[in-house]
């Protein structure tokens, strides 16, 4: 993923107790949801699928709005992203 | 001493003038000191933390895009996964600073691996994000670039940290060995209006003296001649007295020295840009980008939100021309849960008047809105990415659909004029065969379609423009045939505010460029250089 909607994503996801995790392929591997790091080193171009799920408590809220912001585009201006257009 | 040439990739236009300037020898490559005794697990947290604390503080004096790229910083500096390998390494005996630098450096190396420019221009946030953690455990503070006067600073590399924190000198300017032109230095200095060159090569870094840096050629030239030295200066004065010219020239009319009239309008990509701007400098709006605003589904369906912003658009405008082009989504322009998701090539895949035709329940808000604005001022209608005929065809029969439930219902209304975009080069070859009641130029596309070049990546960016003789033959084609059935044709792409493409553009015919609002007194400045009576007019010999 790139960085600005990594660490929009990691800022949610931090905001709630539950375990969130974020993968490329159904198949995994999964990742913390709340390591910006971690996301980044998919290196997942834009229009990349995700996958997503959560455990724990609250867990079915925090996907509520993990998928949420996902399916905002990240809250991202559509041409604008940081280093590019493909962002 | 003869000059020497080098070549880079042009990162942030601007010229300079001025003497090469190094600055000390970069911490980073040096070799670690003595490690102090005590504890290294505790030393690299407390340098972490530190290194935190520090860009916090320079967060706290930037905003825009300055302040997203220390961010993102922050965040990566609080995120344990980053050091994690470091302290497995201390854990297993290794030093801080070195077991600190292993790790960063595989992270990076991973990172200018990748296929992908967006992740390999990435390397140098991380490049930064070592180096400031290893200069605090080193006892090193990290120094301020203090650059001068008309200096052009000379590295490897520039990390984004070192950038913000610089001093710059008045007319300083960049040059570096390796980068990209779409790192993040290279779009701070395109705010800051710093003209810079990337990718000038390792042996660039072994020269010295004066130099010339041409940040729009993307050349470095050391030891510059006297002749080029006399004509980069000439270059230079006109510059400066152009900023000054092309103020005054934004406020009146644009006229060619000859006294040939033409338009220059505004392109805006949204209501609010129009605020602090004086609509008597513009002779209309030339593009309205709408997907740009209408960027959420929910939007897509607001009728009376689309409306009100139209009609905001109009007001402004008091009488002049307001042209809106429906939704150019797709391409580089996704709309989440309305562009499709996974196109192999979405340049050429589902977009604009496409996607539209597709979505009539969406095209069908955005038609009724804007025959509704028409009721208001004088509203143009523009279908965006145009290949068949019958597209045109069918947006029309959509557009009097709507019209005629307009008029049985009561509602205020009028009848926007229809005209099409010309970026795609089946319609620029043949465009007698488009029923459009106007043509506008996307070059953008045009010249990306035309000349098989992604826009996308540097290195191809480079290989096309408008000012290609096949996109320009493409242009005076269009041109002509406007002339001939008497319909208008525009031009609203990137090349109309470029003060170099508009001499070409208006020799092909054309009369009327859309331009970015603060590129319109420069645009008119170069207008008012040239004799365009005897050009682009009908039977006039071809020059």
């Amino acid at each position: 993923m790139h960085a600005r909607p990594s660490v929009k994503l990691t800022q949610l996801a931090k905001s709630f107790a539950a375990t969130i995790e974020v993968a490329t392929d159904e198949a995994g591997p999964w990742v913390d949801a709340k390591s910006p790091v971690k996301l980044m080193r998919f290196r997942a171009p834009q229009g990349t699928r995700l996958w997503m799920r959560a455990s724990g408590e609250g867990a079915e809220q925090a996907l509520e709005q993990v998928m949420s912001l996902v399916a905002r585009n990240f809250d991202e201006p559509a041409a604008t992203t940081v280093g590019g257009s493909h962002g | 001493m003869a000059e020497h040439l080098l070549v880079g990739v042009a990162s942030s236009p601007g010229l300079v003038s001025g003497r090469l300037w190094r600055p000390e020898p970069e911490a980073a490559s040096q070799t670690a000191g003595p490690a102090s005794a005590g504890d290294d697990e505790a030393r690299l947290r407390r340098a972490i933390a530190s290194a935190g604390q520090a860009l916090a503080a320079l967060l706290d004096r930037l905003d825009g895009d300055e302040a997203e790229v220390v961010g993102m910083q922050i965040a990566f500096l609080e995120d344990d996964e980053l050091a994690r390998p470091a302290f497995e390494a201390i854990a297993a005996g290794q030093p801080a600073d070195e077991a600190w630098t292993a790790a960063m450096d595989a992270e990076i190396a991973a990172y200018q691996a990748s296929d992908d420019e967006y992740f390999r221009a990435r390397a140098v946030d991380f490049q930064d994000i070592r180096d400031r953690v290893l200069a605090i455990l080193l006892g090193d503070a990290g120094g301020v670039l203090e650059v001068p006067d008309q200096a052009i600073l000379l590295a490897a590399e520039l990390r984004p940290s070192e950038f913000l924190s610089a001093r710059w000198g008045a007319g300083a300017g960049i040059a570096l060995a390796q980068g990209s032109p779409t790192s993040h230095v290279a779009m701070l200095a395109r705010g800051r209006g710093l003209p810079m060159v990337v990718g000038l090569g390792d042996e660039a870094l072994a020269l010295r003296g004066d130099a010339l840096l041409d940040g729009a050629a993307g050349t470095l030239v050391v030891e510059p001649d006297e002749h080029r030295l006399a004509t980069a200066k000439a270059r230079l004065a006109s510059e400066t007295a152009g900023r000054a010219e092309a103020a005054a020239f934004a406020a009146r009319p644009a006229l060619s020295r000859d006294g040939v009239r033409v338009a220059v309008q505004a392109t805006i990509a949204d209501p609010a840009e129009l605020d602090g701007l004086d609509p008597a400098h513009f002779d209309g709006i030339g593009l309205v980008r709408t997907e740009l605003f209408l960027d959420r589904p929910e939007r897509l369906m607001d009728e009376e939100g689309q409306l009100a912003a139209y009609s905001r658009i109009l007001a402004w405008a008091g009488g002049r021309p307001v042209t809106v082009r429906t939704l150019d989504a797709g391409g580089d322009k996704p709309i989440a849960g309305y562009t499709p998701a996974h196109e192999a090539n979405p340049f050429l895949g589902m977009r604009g008047i496409r996607l539209s035709l597709r979505h009539p329940d969406v095209f069908r808000v955005q038609l009724r809105a804007l025959a509704r604005a028409a009721a208001t001022g004088p509203l143009k209608v523009m279908l965006p990415m145009v290949t068949l005929p019958g597209e045109v065809a069918a947006a029309r029969a959509l557009l009097e659909a709507e019209i005629a439930a307009l008029a049985a219902s009561g509602v205020a209304h009028g009848r926007p004029a229809l005209g099409i975009m010309v970026e795609v080069p089946a319609v620029a070859i043949t465009p007698e065969r488009f029923d459009a009641d106007f043509y506008s130029i996307g070059s953008n596309d045009l010249v990306q379609y035309t000349c098989a070049i992604s826009r996308e990546e540097a290195a191809s960016a480079q290989l096309g423009s408008a000012a290609d003789p096949s996109v320009l033959a493409l242009i005076a084609r269009v041109t002509a045939h406007g002339r001939q059935v008497g319909r208008e044709v525009s031009l609203c792409g990137d090349a109309g505010g470029d003060p170099v493409m508009v001499p070409a553009l208006l020799a092909a015919g054309l009369r009327s460029l859309s331009v970015q609002p603060g590129l319109a007194g420069a645009v008119k400045a170069v207008i008012a250089g040239l004799d365009l009576a005897a050009s682009g007019e009908p039977g006039a010999p071809s020059s």
